[in-house]
């Protein structure tokens, strides 16, 4: 963690590449000439404000959402231009955790966790048990194989959905705020769980968060957007010490002078 | 100094002829109305391109064949929507042919001819208002809650989490819905039927009067085969109506709980229309189709 030679090293072989991306929903701009490599078998953090277009960033590598104009690249083949049946080869090697879950509410949490097994084929139904058995021990919610999604709570969801995003083991896992609504023992056991996705499988990560503590923890490249662009990119070090002072207000949970301004004249 | 015109300027007799205060993109004051009915007829095409494309993204898949949970979500959604729905498409049936009974038969009967109700309502009940009335409820118990599940799933992303999971939302979601309801909606249009006619009986018999022989006789002689499949073709294509559209505008609908709302609003709406519409044209093809092969037949009467 935090090492800039290995960041610098794996910059130079990218699994995913963003060159010069554009997106608007309607007159808002949300990502503006995004310029972007995401090292091979390292974890990625994104930071920003909120609405900045952190996980619109994440649902373009997947092709959820595709660019007004610029490229994308997984493992050097360009996938933007790519239709849905193309792109599945492609998806079936990434992982994605939802910022809310989404677990499918008609299904038991054992089928949530298996559907993307099931999907992918050839494994017996013992097999399958034995999977989501293990993946849903590793998020701490072994037996909670036949609960619905609905009465589970928000962060049980959050874990729940984690064991579905892993069940695969993906080359890549994109985590959309993985440790939000967690209490903070079970946030650590979640950056955990991607320090050792990483070092165990070489998985590589694309994190979002606002928790500063997971990101400095799990991040080996922390990349902070704004106004649809990057601002600043480095180690964790490196951000930590950077002089900006946008930067440092936002890694030290500040509000702005204009904020606090404000909110005195009410 | 000479001033040259600006060519890019809207004419002069444009701009003086408007009088509201309304601009179009290149500032032709007053004519945004023009605009407005542009953009919404573009939206329109736009929208029915769309569910065009939607529908038949969703045939393409039925008839590559079914997924791997295909057959288990058929069995769900035919139970939710037709096992669930009988009792009150029965129920509804009933009492609609009751009431056909108890309006025709004064006027039946001032004529002398109420013995011969029995045509007369089964044909009604056949041929329109169990079709009809099973399709509307259908549209409204059945529709709604498939476009409020649908855009729930939308609004909390788990249509996006299917296709990042390599899962075509289309061939999972809608392919069972719309297999389910144009399987159940011709069964449960029986199920209206039988009550219909039973309603009617009941009325006609029980009530008013009419002779029990006289009432089946004239039914049987009114009813011929093709008076039966008419209903059961049109209901077919109701369901395929009723499932579709739900299913487009949940996949369609806008954020938030006001989105799904708006997108079941929508949704029963369109159905409506279109079942109407739909029943218009089939009624004047499907009459068109009796007279050009089975012409001269004897009135009902």
């Amino acid at each position: 963690m935090g090492d800039p030679n290995t960041a610098t090293r794996s910059l130079s072989d990218p699994i995913i590449r963003f060159e010069n991306v554009h997106k608007r929903f309607g007159p808002l701009v949300v990502l503006d000439g995004m310029s972007l490599d995401i090292p091979r078998d390292r974890t990625t953090v994104i930071l920003g404000p909120s609405g900045v277009g952190k996980s619109v960033l994440l649902k373009h590598i997947v092709g959820l959402l595709r660019p007004d104009s610029g490229k994308i690249f997984f493992c050097n083949q360009r996938i933007d231009h790519l239709g849905e049946r193309d792109l599945e080869p492609f998806r079936k090697r990434i992982g994605f955790l939802f910022q809310l879950g989404a677990l499918f509410d008609s299904m038991r949490v054992g089928e949530n966790v298996a559907f993307p097994i099931l999907k992918q084929g050839g494994k017996t139904p013992d097999e399958i048990r034995d999977i989501v058995h293990e993946k849903l021990s590793v998020v701490g919610m072994e037996g909670s194989e036949k609960k619905w999604p609905a009465d589970l709570s928000g962060g049980q969801k959050k874990r729940v959905a984690l064991a579905r995003a892993i069940a695969m083991n993906p080359e890549v896992i994109l985590y959309d705020e993985p440790t939000t609504g967690l209490d903070p023992i079970r946030s650590d056991v979640i950056n955990e769980l991607i320090l050792k996705l990483k070092e165990e499988l070489g998985v590589t990560g694309v994190v979002v968060t606002h928790d500063m503590t997971s990101a400095f923890k799990v991040a080996d490249q922390i990349v902070m957007l704004f106004n649809g662009k990057i601002v600043t990119r480095g180690t964790a070090d490196e951000i930590r010490h950077c002089p900006d002072p946008d930067v440092q207000r936002f890694i030290l949970g500040r509000a702005s002078e204009e904020d606090l301004r404000a909110l005195h004249r009410m | 100094m000479d001033m040259q015109p600006d060519k890019n300027a809207p004419p002069a007799a444009l701009v003086a002829a408007g009088s509201g205060a309304d601009l179009t993109a290149d500032g032709y004051r007053g004519f945004g109305w023009i605009a407005a009915l542009g953009r919404s007829t573009r939206e329109s095409i736009q929208a029915v391109g769309d569910f065009t494309c939607f529908v038949g993204s969703a045939i393409g898949w039925m008839l590559r064949g079914p997924g791997g949970r295909a057959m288990r979500d058929l069995m769900r959604q035919m139970f939710e929507m037709g096992t669930l729905s009988i009792p009150v498409v029965m129920i509804t049936g009933a009492f609609i042919g009751a009431v056909l009974a108890i309006e025709a038969y004064p006027q039946f009967a001032a004529i002398g001819i109420a013995s011969r109700l029995g045509s007369v309502i089964v044909v009604s009940v056949v041929k329109q208002t169990g079709p009809i009335l099973t399709a509307v409820m259908l549209a409204g118990r059945v529709g709604g809650a498939m476009t409020a599940e649908l855009g729930t799933m939308k609004v909390t992303e788990q249509i996006d989490a299917l296709r990042a999971m390599a899962a075509d939302p289309v061939r999972t979601l809608v392919v069972p819905r719309i297999l389910a309801c144009v399987i159940m909606t011709p069964i449960l249009t029986m199920y209206s039927d039988a009550l219909g006619i039973w309603g009617g009986w009941l009325i006609s018999v029980g009530v008013d009067g009419v002779r029990n022989y006289s009432f089946w006789h004239y039914a049987a002689a009114g009813t011929d085969l093709f008076t039966v499949n008419v209903g059961l073709i049109k209901s077919l294509i109701f369901g395929m109506v009723i499932a579709s559209i739900a299913c487009y505008k949940g996949f369609r609908c806008g954020n938030g709980a006001r989105g799904v709302g708006q997108a079941c609003t929508e949704s029963f709406v369109a159905s409506f229309i279109l079942i109407l519409l739909t029943n218009f044209v089939m009624a004047v093809m499907l009459n068109n189709f009796y007279n050009w092969f089975w012409p001269n037949q004897p009135s009902l009467l």
